[in-house]
This record gives C-alpha cells, sequence and structure tokens, in this order.
C-alpha cells in the first residue's frame, strides 16, 4: 500500500467528516439568498452539534440498548461510506470491502437502524416516520441501483473507483443512458435525504415530517451523532453523484500527489455548485403530499429503467 | 389522353362544385362529372384490353386488368350513386335535414372521394396508395358527420381515429417494405417503392421483413377493409353519413381496401413462399364473417343492418384471395363486381325507403310494396341478390368459393355455410315485414330515381347466368396475376 | 463507445430524447402542455434530420427537415394552441390508470417494442439503426397514450405523435421515404388536423364538451338514440344531448379548480 493511498483514504475521511456540516450550512445560506432573507450562519451546524456534544443524554424508560446504540451504527456506516467513495482519488484502500452495489447495502443498513430506533420507543411519532421512511426507501432503492447497473454497464464493473476511473480518463462521450440516470440519480437524492420535495428537513408538523420525526426522541451525544450523520449521508449522496457522472478532477490511477491535492479545491467547486443547485429545486419545488411520494420515485426508476433500456438498445 | 381525362375530371368536379355545389343544379352538375369520369374509364378500359397493362407518368401510375376492371366499376358506381343522390338529397334539404352550405361541402367531397379512390387503384407506387387512402377516408369523414346528430358525431369520430390509427399501422408496413425494396432496388429515384419493379424482385427481398411489413399492412389495409376484429368503425359510418355516402362507402371504398391488401399479398408471397399471408388472410376473413352473421340478428336500424352485410362479404372476399388459386381469385374478384353492385342498388332502394318512412328503424318501415311497388320490389330483389340466391351473381360467385373450400379447406366449408345460413334468415326475416304488410309509408316531394337500383340488379343478374367472354378473360387474367395457392 | 464520431453520439441522444418525450406525453395531464411536447418533439426530430443531412449528404434530407420545421414545429402546435384557446379545453380527466401504473405498462411497452425491432436493426444499413426500436417505443406509446384519454384532444396528440415516430422510423431505417411520400404524409397530416379542427367544433356544439365519454353510447347491438332520422327536425331531444346540457349547467368536473393537480 502506497503512502499515496493512505494519504488518500485520510484526506477523504477528514474532508467527509469536517466538510459535511460545512455543505449542509452552505445549502441553508443558498436557500435563504433565493428566498430573499438572511441566512444564519454557515458554522452553525458546527455550533449546533459542539452544544450538543455538551449536554446529558435523556433517555426515555422504554428505550432498549438498540435505542442507545443505534446512532453509533448509523454514523459509522455514513463514516464507511464516506471512505468508500472517490470523492478526491480513485486509489482507495478501502474500497476492498465494498463496491458500489454493498455500499447501496450499507446505506440500507443505516436507514434499517435508524428506523428500528424510531420505533424502539413506541412513541407515534416514531413510528410514523419509520414507516415513510421505509416506503419511501423501499422505492428509491431499486432507482438507485438501476442507476448503479448502468454506470457499471458502461464500465463493465461495479467497483465505484473503477467506474470512476473509467469514465474520467475516456474522451469526452454523450451517453444519454447516462443523461437519463443523472436525472433519476437527482431525484433519489431529494428523496433519501429527506429534501424537498419529499420532506422539509425543517419542519416538525406531525402531517410532513419523516426524517425528523424519526430522531424526535434523541437529545445530547445522540442526537449530534444523528444530525451528523444525515449531514454525511447528504455529502456521500454528492460525492457518489460526482463520481457517476462529473468524475473529471478526481486523481486517477497514474496521477501524483499534484493531482491529489488540485481535485481538493475541485471538490469543493462540484459541491458549491451542487448545493447551490439544491437550494434552487428546494425552492422552485413544493412539498408533495406524502402519499405523492411514491408517483415521485416511480418517475425517478421509471428514468433510470429507461436509461438502462436505451444503454442496451443503443450502446450508449 | 383517357388516363389524365380519368383523373382530372372528378378533381377538377371536386373544385368547381366546392365553389357552386350550393346551387339548383349542383346534383345535375355532379352527375355529368361522374358521366365523363365513367366515359373516361371505359375508353382506359378498352385501350389496356388491347394494348395491354400501361405505364404512365414516370412509372407512377400502371394500369393492369386487375384494377382497371376495378376502375371502371368505381366510375360506374359513382356515376349511378350520383344518379340516386340528385332526388335524395333535394328530398332531404326538403325535410330540413341539410342545408345549402352543407350540400356544397358533400357535393365537392364527393368528387374529391372518387379521385383519391381512382389514385389509390391506379397508382404504382405503395407509398402513394397509402396517401390515397388516408385522403379517401379523410375526404368522408366530414360527410359521415354531414347530419350532426349525436350518433353521427360518434360515427364520424370512431372513423377517423379508429381508421386513422389502422393506416398507421400500414404506414409502418409501407416503411418496412420500402426497407426491404432499397437493399435490392438501391435508394436512386422512387424506384424502391414501385409496385412493378417490386413485384420484379419479389424473390430477392428479405423474409423476414416482409413477414412483419405483410402483418402490418394487413392489419392496417385491413381496417379500412373492415375485417373483424377491427370493424368496429364501419357499421357506424355506413349507417350515420347520408345513403349516397353508405354506397360508395360500402360498394367502393371497401373494394380499394382490399385491392390494397392484394397488391401486397402478391409480393410478400413471391418472397416467402410460405403460407403465412394465406393463413393470415383465410383466418381474419372467416372470422368476419361469423362475427357479422352472428352480429346482424341485433341490428335495429336498416343501414347497421347491411353495413354488417359488407362485413361478411368482404371476409367472404379475403377468404377466397387467401385460399389463391385460379378459380378462387375469379370467384372474389366477381364477388367484388356483384358486391358492390348489389349493396349500392340497396342503399339506393333502402335509402328511399327510409325517406318514405321518415325513419331507419326496422320496425318503423312497413309495407313497402303497396305505396310504391317500385322500391318495395327493389329491395327485395337486392337483398335476395346479397344472400346469394340463385340466379344472381353473388350465388356463381359464393358457389365457386364453396366449392373451391370444399376442396382445399374442407375445415372451413362447415363455418362458411353456417355463418352464410345465419345471415340469410337474418336478413331474409327483417326484410320480409318491411316489403309486405301494412304501410306507413309516405310520398315525397321529389320522385325517386330508380333507374340505378334496377340497373345494378339486371347487371348482377347478367353476371349470374352469363359472364361475357371479354369481362372473363379480364378475371381470369386478374386471377393469374395475383397467384396464390 | 468513445470511438464513435461525435454527431452520432448527438443522434443517439435525439433518440433518448424523443423517447423520453413520449413518457412525458403518456404521463402529462395538462393539455397545453401536451402540445408543447409535442412541439419539442417535432425540433427534436428536426435536429436529428438535419444532423442525419450533414452525416450522410442526402439532399432530399434537408428538404425533409424543412418540412418538418414548417408543418411539426410550427404549423401544427400552433392550429392546435388555437383550437385549445377557442374550446376552453384545458385539463384532461383522470385517466382510468393511475400515473405509475401507465407508466409501468409504457416500460413493458417499451421492452416489447425494442424486441419487435430487433431483426430490422440486424438487416439495416444504415448509420441509426439501433435507433429503429426507439422509433417503433415511440409508436406503441403513443398508442396507450391515446387508449388511456378521455379528451379529444389528447387523443390527436397521441395520434400526431405517432405520426413522428413514424417519421423517425423512416429516418433511421432508410434515411427517410421517397420526397413525394413525404410530401403526401405531410399533406395528409395537415389535413386530418384541419378536418378535426372542424370536427372538435361540431362536437362541442352537440354536446358541449370534448369528453369522449359522450361518444361512447353506440354499441354493437344498437344505437341509443331512438328517433334519430325524424323528418323536420335538425337535433333530436336524446338523451346525450340532455345530458350535455346538464353538463354545462353543473360546469365540467374536470375544470373543477379544486381539482386541479
Amino acid at each position: 500500500m502506497k503512502t499515496i493511498e493512505i494519504l488518500t483514504q485520510v484526506l477523504e475521511l477528514i474532508a467527509a467528516l469536517t466538510a459535511a456540516p460545512l455543505f449542509l450550512g452552505w445549502v441553508n445560506q443558498c436557500r435563504a439568498w433565493l428566498q430573499n432573507r438572511r441566512a444564519p450562519s454557515i458554522w452553525l451546524p458546527y455550533r449546533g452539534i459542539r452544544k450538543l456534544f455538551h449536554k446529558d443524554a435523556v433517555i426515555a424508560e422504554t428505550a432498549s440498548p438498540l435505542f442507545r446504540v443505534a446512532p453509533y451504527i448509523v454514523f459509522g456506516a455514513m463514516v464507511v461510506a464516506a471512505g468508500i467513495i472517490p470523492s478526491m482519488g480513485t486509489r482507495l484502500p478501502f474500497t476492498i470491502a465494498a463496491d458500489a452495489i454493498a455500499l447501496v447495502g450499507l446505506l440500507a443498513t443505516a436507514r434499517v437502524f435508524l428506523s428500528l430506533a424510531a420505533m424502539d420507543i413506541g412513541t407515534a411519532f416514531g413510528t410514523l416516520g419509520a414507516r415513510r421512511e421505509m416506503m419511501v426507501g423501499f422505492l428509491a432503492e431499486p432507482a438507485l441501483l438501476m442507476v448503479i447497473f448502468v454506470a457499471s454497464m458502461i464500465s463493465a464493473t461495479t467497483a465505484l473507483p473503477a467506474i470512476t476511473e473509467n469514465l474520467a480518463t475516456q474522451t469526452l462521450a454523450l451517453y444519454p443512458s447516462l443523461a437519463f440516470t443523472a436525472v433519476a440519480f437527482i431525484l433519489v437524492l431529494l428523496a433519501e435525504n429527506a429534501r424537498i420535495p419529499i420532506d422539509n428537513p425543517a419542519t416538525h408538523l406531525e402531517l410532513t415530517m419523516i426524517h425528523e420525526a424519526m430522531v424526535l426522541e434523541y437529545s445530547a451525544r445522540h442526537l449530534a451523532l444523528m444530525e451528523w450523520a444525515a449531514a454525511l449521508k447528504l455529502f456521500n449522496y454528492a460525492c457518489i453523484g460526482f463520481a457517476l457522472f462529473i468524475p473529471w478532477g478526481v486523481s486517477t490511477r497514474e496521477s501524483g500527489p499534484v493531482a491529489l491535492l488540485a481535485s481538493v479545491p475541485l471538490l469543493a467547486v462540484k459541491l458549491a455548485v451542487t448545493g447551490a443547485g439544491l437550494a434552487f429545486i428546494e425552492t422552485i419545488s413544493a412539498k408533495l403530499r406524502v402519499f405523492r411520494a411514491p408517483e415521485f420515485l416511480a418517475v425517478a426508476f421509471l428514468l433510470a429503467v429507461l436509461g438502462l433500456l436505451v444503454h442496451l438498445l443503443l450502446g450508449a | 389522353m383517357e388516363f389524365l381525362l380519368l383523373l382530372s375530371t372528378p378533381l377538377f368536379g371536386a373544385l368547381a362544385l366546392g365553389v357552386f355545389g350550393a346551387r339548383r343544379w349542383a346534383p345535375e352538375l355532379n352527375v355529368v362529372i361522374s358521366l365523363i369520369t365513367f366515359l373516361a374509364a371505359c375508353a382506359l378500359t378498352a385501350r389496356v384490353v388491347s394494348e395491354g397493362p400501361l405505364v404512365v407518368a414516370h412509372e407512377q401510375f400502371f394500369i393492369d386488368p386487375f384494377n382497371v376492371f376495378l376502375v371502371t366499376l368505381t366510375a360506374f358506381v359513382g356515376l349511378s350513386t350520383s344518379l340516386f343522390s340528385r332526388p335524395y338529397m333535394r328530398v332531404e334539404m326538403d325535410h330540413g335535414r341539410v342545408s345549402a352550405p352543407r350540400l356544397r361541402l358533400y357535393h365537392s367531397m364527393y368528387q374529391l372521394f372518387m379521385t383519391t379512390m381512382l389514385i389509390a387503384l391506379t397508382t404504382n407506387n405503395m407509398g402513394l396508395v397509402w396517401v390515397a387512402m388516408e385522403a379517401a377516408t379523410l375526404s368522408t369523414v366530414l360527410l359521415v358527420t354531414l347530419y350532426r346528430t349525436p350518433a353521427s358525431l360518434e360515427a364520424g369520430w370512431k372513423y377517423f381515429i379508429l381508421c386513422g390509427v389502422g393506416i398507421a399501422q400500414a404506414l409502418f408496413g409501407t416503411i418496412l417494405l420500402y426497407f426491404a425494396a432499397e437493399k435490392v432496388l438501391g435508394a436512386e429515384g422512387v424506384t424502391a417503392l414501385l409496385w412493378t419493379h417490386l413485384n420484379a424482385v419479389k424473390g430477392q427481398l428479405e423474409p423476414t421483413v416482409l413477414g412483419l411489413a405483410f402483418v402490418f399492412l394487413l392489419v392496417g389495409y385491413g381496417t379500412k377493409v373492415g375485417l373483424a376484429p377491427l370493424h368496429n368503425w364501419l357499421p357506424d359510418a355506413h349507417a350515420e353519413g347520408p345513403t349516397p355516402i353508405s354506397a360508395v362507402l360500402s360498394g367502393l371504398l371497401l373494394n380499394v381496401a382490399i385491392y390494397a391488401v392484394v397488391r401486397c399479398k402478391v409480393l410478400v408471397e413471391g418472397s416467402l413462399h410460405s403460407q403465412l399471408p394465406s393463413q393470415m388472410l383465410m383466418s381474419f376473413g372467416l372470422l368476419s364473417v361469423v362475427l357479422a352473421s352472428f352480429l346482424l340478428w341485433r341490428q335495429r336500424d336498416i343501414k347497421r343492418l347491411f353495413a354488417y352485410s359488407s362485413i361478411e362479404h368482404m371476409g367472404i372476399i379475403t377468404f377466397a384471395f387467401g385460399m389463391g388459386g385460379p378459380v378462387a381469385n375469379f370467384a372474389a374478384l366477381l364477388h367484388m363486381t356483384v358486391h358492390s353492385l348489389t349493396k349500392s342498388a340497396i342503399f339506393f332502394a333502402v335509402g328511399h325507403a327510409a325517406q318514405k318512412a321518415g325513419s331507419q328503424l326496422m320496425e318503423n318501415i312497413r309495407g313497402l310494396i303497396t305505396l310504391s311497388p317500385t322500391i318495395g320490389w327493389g329491395l327485395m330483389m337486392g337483398s335476395l341478390a346479397i344472400l346469394g340466391m340463385p340466379p344472381f351473381g353473388v350465388f356463381a360467385s359464393e358457389f365457386l368459393i364453396l366449392t373451391t373450400a370444399m376442396r382445399e379447406q374442407p375445415w372451413a366449408t362447415p363455418i362458411l355455410l353456417t355463418a352464410l345460413g345465419v345471415a340469410f334468415a337474418a336478413i331474409f326475416g327483417r326484410v320480409q315485414p318491411m316489403v309486405f304488410g301494412e304501410t306507413t309509408a309516405k310520398r315525397l316531394p321529389h320522385p325517386p330515381a330508380l333507374l340505378p337500383v334496377f340497373a345494378h340488379l339486371a347487371l348482377v343478374l347478367m353476371l349470374g347466368i352469363y359472364v361475357p367472354p371479354y369481362l372473363a378473360d379480364w378475371y381470369r387474367a386478374a386471377a393469374r396475376l395475383i397467384g396464390g395457392q | 463507445m468513445a470511438g464513435t464520431p461525435f454527431d452520432l453520439q448527438l443522434l443517439n441522444f435525439c433518440a433518448a430524447l424523443l423517447l423520453l418525450l413520449s413518457f412525458a406525453m403518456l404521463a402529462q395531464r395538462r393539455i397545453v402542455t401536451l402540445v408543447n411536447l409535442l412541439a419539442i418533439q417535432g425540433a427534436v426530430l428536426l435536429v436529428a434530420t438535419l444532423l442525419l443531412a450533414w452525416r450522410t449528404g442526402e439532399h432530399h434530407l434537408y428538404l425533409s427537415a424543412a418540412l418538418t420545421l414548417a408543418l411539426k414545429v410550427v404549423f401544427l402546435p400552433w392550429i392546435l394552441h388555437r383550437l385549445i384557446r377557442r374550446l376552453q379545453v384545458y385539463w384532461d380527466t383522470e385517466p382510468l390508470l393511475n400515473i405509475s401504473g401507465t407508466m409501468l405498462i409504457g416500460l413493458l411497452v417499451v421492452v416489447f417494442a425494442f424486441g419487435l425491432a430487433q431483426p430490422i436493426s440486424a438487416l439495416a444499413s444504415t448509420a441509426t439503426r439501433n435507433a429503429i426500436g426507439i422509433a417503433v417505443a415511440v409508436i406503441l406509446l403513443s398508442f396507450v397514450t391515446m387508449i388511456t384519454r378521455r379528451k379529444a384532444m389528447s387523443q390527436v396528440v397521441g395520434f400526431l405523435s405517432m405520426e413522428n415516430g413514424l417519421f423517425f422510423g423512416a429516418m433511421s431505417a432508410t434515411y427517410g421515404m421517397p420526397m413525394i411520400v413525404e410530401f403526401g404524409v405531410a399533406l395528409d397530416v395537415l389535413v386530418a388536423v384541419l378536418v378535426l379542427g372542424i370536427f372538435f367544433f361540431q362536437i362541442r356544439e352537440q354536446f358541449d364538451s370534448l369528453d369522449l365519454h359522450h361518444l361512447e353510447s353506440l354499441k354493437e347491438s344498437q344505437p341509443l338514440y331512438e328517433a334519430h332520422y325524424s323528418v323536420n327536425e335538425t337535433h333530436s331531444l336524446d338523451r346525450s344531448s340532455l345530458e350535455g346540457a346538464t353538463h354545462a349547467l353543473q360546469g365540467d368536473p374536470a375544470r373543477d379548480p379544486l381539482d386541479r393537480r
């Protein structure tokens, strides 16, 4: 294992852990700009997490050990995922642990534990959130898998760094199938990360919340880990999107440390643009009624399958 | 020359009637134009009989024994229908069912319809066949809805959409045909779609593509023929429009559609060397015959009754073409002729009968013989003719078809016989009380034109007893052209 | 596919876009948007024709492209928009199957179409032979669109989209049909839309609505209109015209503002 690989891996993990809350703050900032109001500081999520770590955890009497352990599992899953996704370089030692499909499984593990913990206490809100989350996840996962299938078929491998390497080093080509799956991926990103139009990340109304309902019972360090994990999830999804659709700038197999260093500001630029785009989508969309979420995800699945069919037919 | 006159007369007539169609003398102008068209057709026929097949206008038009007799038939029925339409539409105007501007539309569309049918029959370019068939549909849609009643609007809508969608399949079939032809004939110029060239190289055309093309072409043009299960539009469209339009739709357009199907069948059989086209034609034909004869029982409207009868006869013709061979083809061609003549004669009689009785429902038409013997006897004779009673021509052709079926496709014979029997019972049972018994008919303000009815029936009678030698030779030549076994 | 030249990739992209537009039409319920999607479909066809003309050097394709521009991008959408404004039909009623179900059927149809077009693609010699499957898919999807619609205008848009698919099929299989045929087809489509325009007014006049549910009473057995031939009467007082009158009084349910989605 060369030093450059270890360096890439560590750099990616640190970047993910530190930049994720900043990304969240940036999205809120852009949203505020678009809505003509003053946003709180970009560093607010950090302050929130820090504040929560200093507090005492209050846990319900009916909580089981699962409730205490779940935040660590969820956070751990997200960190491992961050380690696998090639956001800065394609030479990552951790990737032997999981390919793209296992990555989806990892995200699913996080979701399962989150939902189980939500139902653990026995309150109505928790169960409500868990059921809705499962419905969204059940429909979003096939769509995500289809997206990965298409990318895999184009690159003839399911290892995410290999896919990125392949797509980054090829001559520029227009892939209509990738165009379709990109749109599908954006829809899945919105759904899985509890953004508008599926879920409002800022609401606590029973009628509309999904993710917030699940973390309602947590406090102090557990809540801090959950919030951080949510920010990490968004960051990871954004990086998966970059790896599949905008892979240029990632340091590839043959490049040296300079390329690795150059990939950092490039990643920052990509994240900035994506954050602005996300804020834009959130601003122009209205939140869908919950029973319409399956339609939304059906469209995502459909687009992904269309991309697959188009790839099979046209070979592009 | 005759061909130019043949096509330009109805076209010019359509334009002229588009301007003058509301005048008092418009129906007479219509008759004159149809007469000129008929004479041109006769001249063209004489030429083709003496000189052999003609190729005209940069090979875009091709006239051989198969289509020239159809051209003459079309022109003839067009003429007699225009004769019938004269008093009929005048009565309709007096009854207030149609106004002067609509008559203008009616007359000009009538001639436009004749033009498109003649183009479809004589063109060599398979793409132009499609264009003309679609144009024929379009020119009659507004005529079907002429009376603006709810039923006619529904009929017109179904006609437009179902025929439109069907014919779009035929366009796809044509594209596939062009695709197969282009490989052999090359894409230079338009030779790849010309039937004469395709016929010459049909053995070299790719079988899979042609098989697929034939399926689409059969579904597409078969919708226009009224083959079950694509026949849904036919009873409504034929029943709801003015009777002259029902006569030409039943008598002529169906013939043109089956002509297109047969032309395609010749090409595909030459390429495929399998039984697929024949089997498809036979199954669609039989299905139409059976379905139509059983649905005849539930009809209460007289024009719908005879529209289902058209479906049935078209099914018989398709079945005969499916069997193939000299006798079956001869019989099918004869049947096309006599069915045209008889069905239009029936519609002429039915039109006036409905006008006299004030309703198209059969229960309201009674005892025609007492008030107007000519219409009564016309209807009676027409019905007997269409049911296949000897000595009328329909009997001759049906007899030939049945005997060929008994020889070659014995399993189909009981089905055909049953269906024909059922149809006989249904129609005869309905016509009998309409003609005899107590009458509810009224006098008409204009004397009905009954010459066409009896002229047609006389021809059919003659064809039943004695087919003139030149006509027989014609049929035989066409039958040889169609080939197949 | 990194080895293929750029214009072929663009052609493939146009083909994929056509497929996407057909799906979008399948899911769309607002009629104005349907017509706009049809116009965009025409524009994509135009781009594809121009690309193909440039690539193969066949001059009749330029003519074909001009025809497409005049007819499918400009004239037909304009006529349809005018009709929509004059007839005041803006929304379609709820289709028989919900949107997700329709989309799934659409997917199955696409798979079927790709399978159907396989033998043809194998035999074709054009550069765009892989796109024949997409053309067949567009045709079949338009067919499904027509079946699942109730307003007459949406069915017409489906019909025109079918023509677009046929045109694309002809282009990808054989670099277009002979010009005389293309002109004939264009003329037919134009006349069809004009006839339809007249027809819609007649339907509207009779039924006060363009909902096709009014046009479904003629069955195989017999018409439900008893006195549809009556002397000295141009309009027959029958069930459906009464229905039409009550609909006009109560307001068309499809245009209820609270029902808008």
